[in-house]
C-alpha cells in the first residue's frame, strides 16, 4: 500500500536539519591583519566564489556574524581586541585560524607576536599556508562546515566559551 | 674626544667633503669621527653639543636640512659607548644629505630631543625611546608608541632576552597541541596550566 505524501517529506533529526541550515549560511566576520587578506579576498572574489558554499556574506559587525576567520598574525597588543570580538560574537559561533601566523605564530617566534590565536581564543578549523591557497581555504570552509553538521555548534561538546572567556576590559575604559 | 669606538682619523691630506668640512670649521672639536661613501657624508658628533649642531645644520643658509628623514638608533654591546642614535637628514632645497651619529653610553642614556628643530622627530623619538631605552630630553610626550603601556625593558637591545612575551591576555594552555609531539610540548606543563 502507498503511503500518502510518501515522496513529498523525509524524515530527520531536528539538530541535523537545524545544523544543515546552519553550515550553509555562515556569515563571516573578517579579522584580516596582514598579507593572508590578500587571499582571503581571492576566496571570496569571482574566480574561487565562496559564496558557491553559502559562506557568503562578511558581516563588519561581531554581533551578525557566525564564524570569525582570523586572517594574518595578531600581536600581544592586538589580543584584547581579538578577544573581544570574539566574545561579541552572538552563540553559536566558530573560529578558522587563516594561515600560519594566525596558526601558530609563523615565523613570528618573538616578543610581539601571538604564537597561534588558539592561545587566546577556541579555533575550530586551522587552515595551513603562508598564504593559504584559495583551494586550501575552500576545503578549510568545508571541514569547517563538516564539523558543523557533526558535532553542532561548540558548547554542545561541554565546552561554555562564555564562562571560559569573560569580557576582558580595554586599557582605555 | 676620540676614543675606542672612534679613532682619530688622518686629516689634512685629501680635502674634506663639503659638509664635513664645514661642521669641523664651525664645531671644532665636536665632530668625533667622519667618513663619506658615494656621496654621502657622515658625522660623528659629541653628545654635548648635539642640539647646537642640529641647529646649524637646519638654519645655515649652507646645509638648510629642512627634512629629518630617519631617526633610530644602533645597540653596539658591547662596545662602549653602548649605543648609537643615527639621523639622517636631507635638504630638499640644495639636494645634499648628511648622516649624523651621536655615541650614547648606557649608563647615561639620555640624548636632547630635536623634536623642537623637527616636528616629524616626535613619534621616531618615541620608537627609539621604547625599542632601546634611550631617553630624549625636552620631548614633549615620551610614551610607548608601537609597544604598550606595562611593558618592561626594550626589546631591540641586545640583550633582551630573546622571545621573551609579556602577553596582555594570559595565554591559554593547547592540549591538542601536545599531541603533535615532543617539539609542541611546553617544558613545564604543569606551569604552563597554572600561568593560564
Amino acid at each position: 500500500m502507498k503511503l500518502p505524501f510518501a515522496e513529498s517529506f523525509i524524515t530527520s533529526k531536528l539538530d541535523d536539519v537545524i545544523n544543515w541550515s546552519r553550515k550553509f549560511s555562515l556569515f563571516q566576520y573578517p579579522f584580516v591583519t596582514a598579507c593572508c587578506g590578500m587571499e582571503f579576498m581571492a576566496v571570496y572574489g569571482a574566480h574561487y566564489d565562496g559564496a558557491r558554499f553559502g559562506s557568503e556574506i562578511p558581516r563588519f559587525s561581531p554581533r551578525q556574524s557566525d564564524v570569525l576567520f582570523v586572517v594574518g598574525t595578531v600581536n600581544h597588543k592586538l589580543a584584547p581586541v581579538l578577544k573581544r570580538v570574539y566574545e561579541q560574537m552572538a552563540e553559536p559561533k566558530w573560529v578558522v585560524a587563516f594561515g600560519a601566523c594566525a596558526s601558530s605564530g609563523g615565523f613570528y617566534q618573538n616578543y610581539t607576536a601571538v604564537p597561534g590565536i588558539d592561545r587566546i581564543i577556541p579555533v575550530d578549523v586551522y587552515i595551513a599556508g603562508c598564504p593559504p591557497r584559495p583551494e586550501a581555504v575552500l576545503e578549510g570552509i568545508i571541514q569547517l562546515q563538516k564539523k558543523i553538521q557533526e558535532r553542532g555548534p561548540r558548547g554542545f561538546d561541554g565546552i561554555n566559551p562564555t564562562a571560559e572567556h569573560p569580557v576582558p576590559r580595554l586599557s582605555r575604559e | 674626544m676620540a676614543d675606542a669606538a672612534h679613532p682619530p682619523e688622518p686629516r689634512g691630506e685629501a680635502k674634506l667633503p663639503a659638509l664635513t668640512a664645514l661642521l669641523e670649521q664651525k664645531f671644532s672639536g665636536q665632530v668625533l669621527a667622519h667618513h663619506a661613501q658615494h656621496g654621502d657624508e657622515t658625522v660623528v658628533i659629541a653628545r654635548a653639543r648635539m642640539l647646537d649642531v642640529f641647529r646649524f645644520l637646519r638654519d645655515d643658509p649652507a646645509c638648510r636640512m629642512e627634512f629629518m628623514i630617519d631617526l633610530t638608533a644602533v645597540d653596539y654591546l658591547p662596545r662602549r659607548p653602548r649605543f648609537e642614535l643615527v639621523v639622517h637628514l636631507k635638504s630638499l632645497s640644495l639636494g645634499h644629505r648628511l648622516r649624523v651619529k651621536v655615541p650614547v653610553a648606557e649608563e647615561q642614556a639620555e640624548v636632547d630631543s630635536i623634536t623642537p628643530l623637527w616636528v616629524a622627530a616626535e613619534w621616531y623619538e618615541r620608537e627609539c625611546w621604547e625599542m632601546y631605552g634611550i631617553a630624549f630630553k625636552g620631548h614633549p610626550d615620551l610614551r610607548h608608541l608601537l609597544l604598550y603601556d606595562g611593558f618592561r625593558g626594550h626589546p631591540l637591545r641586545k640583550d633582551y632576552e630573546k622571545g621573551l612575551a609579556q602577553p596582555l591576555v594570559p595565554l591559554r594552555p593547547v592540549r591538542e597541541r601536545w599531541n603533535y609531539g615532543e617539539r609542541f610540548m611546553p617544558v613545564n606543563p604543569e606551569q604552563e596550566d597554572q600561568a593560564s
